[in-house]
């Protein structure tokens, strides 16, 4: 219940100041690093994910193997590399999206102490611990914008309608959209332009209150002007949630990323990671010849 | 007309190295080709025009002469009292058609009582399941849409009618529902398929469980086109005459076969009940194939 009483005092603070909430943010973000130290409780504080020799294949392709990587909490890590490298297999392995897909996930994925393929693990909790943004903006076309916002909280069984419009409302500033659409939350979502819709898409992944945002590409539809504006968020959500960054952009990651994990594509077209480190040391002095060839944009 | 001279291709299939004096030849070779066979190409989609211009009234003379012949012999028979008055043996003035639009009001019910939900619940499975099963499945549902209505009919009667030693519209509805439940999967499934990938997978990344995503995203999106299809089924459903033969009590309780009872009669007033009645069930399914699009029109709508 604690947690929805701090919700709740979100939700109002944001009621009343639009603009508060970055502020805002960084006063709880002091108050929370305190009491995490006394009550390190990841559900409540994000929670890092780590990767132990994770092999994925599809049949007999083997998309990516032995990525070893750690996604420190409430830090973005970038995942870049060139197109068919396993990024995207990697970021999907992280909330069990291979389930679905026929692709087999060999290692250890941990979402803080949780091994994610765990016999007891369900899937869907899982799921509602992590949330996802791909790589077209994909809200429900048959919902409104505000239904589309509280569509997870209501796939994951809530039902309070206060709790509903105020998790909902807090997502929408969250996601710097809420001046946009205040007036028009019942107006159909396809109605946003794409970049909106993009970050309508990130509200509704952050009403659930993941530990962990997963971005396939959040970019790459989008023109820069909306590009600028989901980097800026990326870099508001960061020391709440943590975010894994898919992505083809060099400079994005540069911009936006505590860490950046480097992907390249091996001598039998496997994929595999080739470095991991903070971003500006990996940028200006990797370690491995290969990084220093891509990210210098010798390569791919 | 001037060919493209072969070039040497290499049998590796690799770009030959082509200077720019090269390109510029090819260039001129596609314009002048262009503008030497722009004439042919215009004379073609012009005829091509023609024949399409033709063509839309021969294919659509048929529907307007049906609706012509059926509204001018059956309108002076069609009136409220022929809506709501039971039928009288020939001879007797004042009868209607009261009881068939009952019945097959009634017959269709059922028949949408069982199709509806087994031809929603199937899809779902074929959707969701996809493997040896689904493909079993679908194929069957192929096969059935194009079992002749007849031998459904003939069917229902084996596995009710004679059963149950008594004819009736619930045989009927049965017959119809086989008859229907091909057509409203299929229809189903083909809307199903329409939802894209995108938001399954957004449904199922927030944390819901997968009947959870089958019901608020995919049959939620893909609902136009499952009342349309649902609907446009019912209405070919509506009118069929082979599945009723072997099930129902009395040609007067359903409307094609009052159709086909009285217009084979010798009596005047007889066949123009039939056409009343052939009036009247035209307007029904017309009602219903409009209803549909409407339907889907409107869902779509809201959407944008």
């Amino acid at each position: 219940m604690k947690r929805h009483d701090e919700v709740t005092g979100q939700a109002s603070n944001h009621a009343t100041d639009p603009r508060a909430h970055f502020d805002d943010r960084s006063g709880r973000l002091a108050k929370e690093s305190k009491a995490a130290a006394d009550r390190p409780d990841p559900e409540v504080h994000g929670a890092a994910v780590t990767l132990d020799d994770v092999s994925i294949t599809f049949g007999d392709h083997v998309a990516v193997r032995n990525v070893t990587l750690q996604m420190p909490a409430r830090q973005v890590t970038a995942l870049v590399g060139p197109s068919g490298c396993g990024k995207t297999s990697v970021l999907r392995a992280i909330n069990r999206l291979h389930d679905h897909t026929g692709g087999a996930v060999r290692g250890s994925v941990r979402l803080g102490n949780l091994d994610v393929y765990g016999p007891d693990v369900q899937p869907e909790v899982l799921r509602s611990r992590i949330g996802m943004v791909f790589q077209r903006p994909n809200p429900f076309p048959t919902m409104s914008i505000f239904d589309n916002v509280i569509s997870g909280l209501r796939f994951n069984g809530v039902r309070n309608k206060r709790l509903l419009r105020e998790m909902g409302i807090a997502a929408l500033h969250n996601a710097a959209l809420w001046d946009i659409v205040k007036d028009r939350l019942n107006q159909p979502a396809l109605r946003l332009s794409g970049g909106q819709q993009q970050r309508l898409c990130i509200a509704r992944a952050l009403a659930i209150e993941p530990e962990v945002l997963l971005m396939d590409e959040p970019c790459s539809a989008l023109d820069p002007v909306a590009t600028a504006k989901i980097e800026d968020l990326i870099r508001h959500l960061s020391g709440e949630v943590t975010i894994a960054l898919v992505t083809h952009n060099m400079f994005q990651a540069a911009r936006v990323s505590d860490n950046v994990a480097v992907f390249l594509l091996g001598d039998d077209r496997v994929g595999e990671l080739v470095e991991v480190g903070p971003t500006d040391r990996v940028f200006d002095t990797p370690d491995d010849a290969r990084t220093k060839a891509y990210v210098t944009g010798h390569v791919g | 007309m001037r060919t493209l001279p072969t070039v040497q291709v290499a049998l590796d299939g690799a770009m030959p190295d082509m200077g720019l004096a090269e390109v510029a030849r090819r260039r001129l070779v596609v314009r002048d080709s262009a503008r030497r066979s722009i004439r042919r190409r215009r004379m073609a989609g012009r005829a091509m025009q023609v024949i399409c211009l033709i063509a839309v009234p021969i294919g659509v003379a048929p529907l307007v002469a049906l609706v012509l012949a059926t509204v001018s012999k059956g309108a002076g028979a069609v009136n409220i009292g022929f809506l709501l008055h039971a039928p009288t043996p020939s001879g007797v003035p004042g009868g209607g058609i009261s009881t068939a639009i009952a019945g097959s009001g009634e017959i269709v019910a059922y028949a949408i009582a069982l199709a509806v939900p087994m031809g929603l619940f199937i899809a779902l499975f074929l959707f969701e399941r996809p493997g040896g099963i689904a493909s079993t499945i679908r194929f069957s549902a192929d096969v059935m849409s194009g079992v002749p209505s007849i031998i459904i009919g003939i069917f229902a009667y084996a596995v009710y009618v004679e059963r149950f030693h008594h004819f009736s519209n619930v045989a009927a509805g049965f017959a119809l529902g086989v008859l229907m439940l091909p057509i409203m999967v299929r229809a189903n499934e083909e809307a199903m398929r329409t939802v894209s990938v995108d938001l399954w997978e957004a449904g199922v990344s927030l944390g819901a469980r997968r009947s959870r995503v089958a019901r608020s995203v995919v049959l939620r999106g893909a609902l136009p086109g499952v009342v349309t299809g649902n609907l446009l089924a019912v209405a070919r459903g509506v009118g069929e005459t082979a599945p009723l033969l072997f099930t129902v009590a009395s040609p007067t309780f359903a409307m094609t076969l009052l159709i086909f009872n009285d217009a084979t009669q010798p009596f005047s007033d007889a066949q123009q009940t039939a056409w009343g009645t052939a009036l009247v069930l035209l307007a029904l399914v017309l009602i219903l194939s409009v209803t549909a699009r409407m339907v889907a029109w409107t869902l779509n709508r809201k959407t944008r």
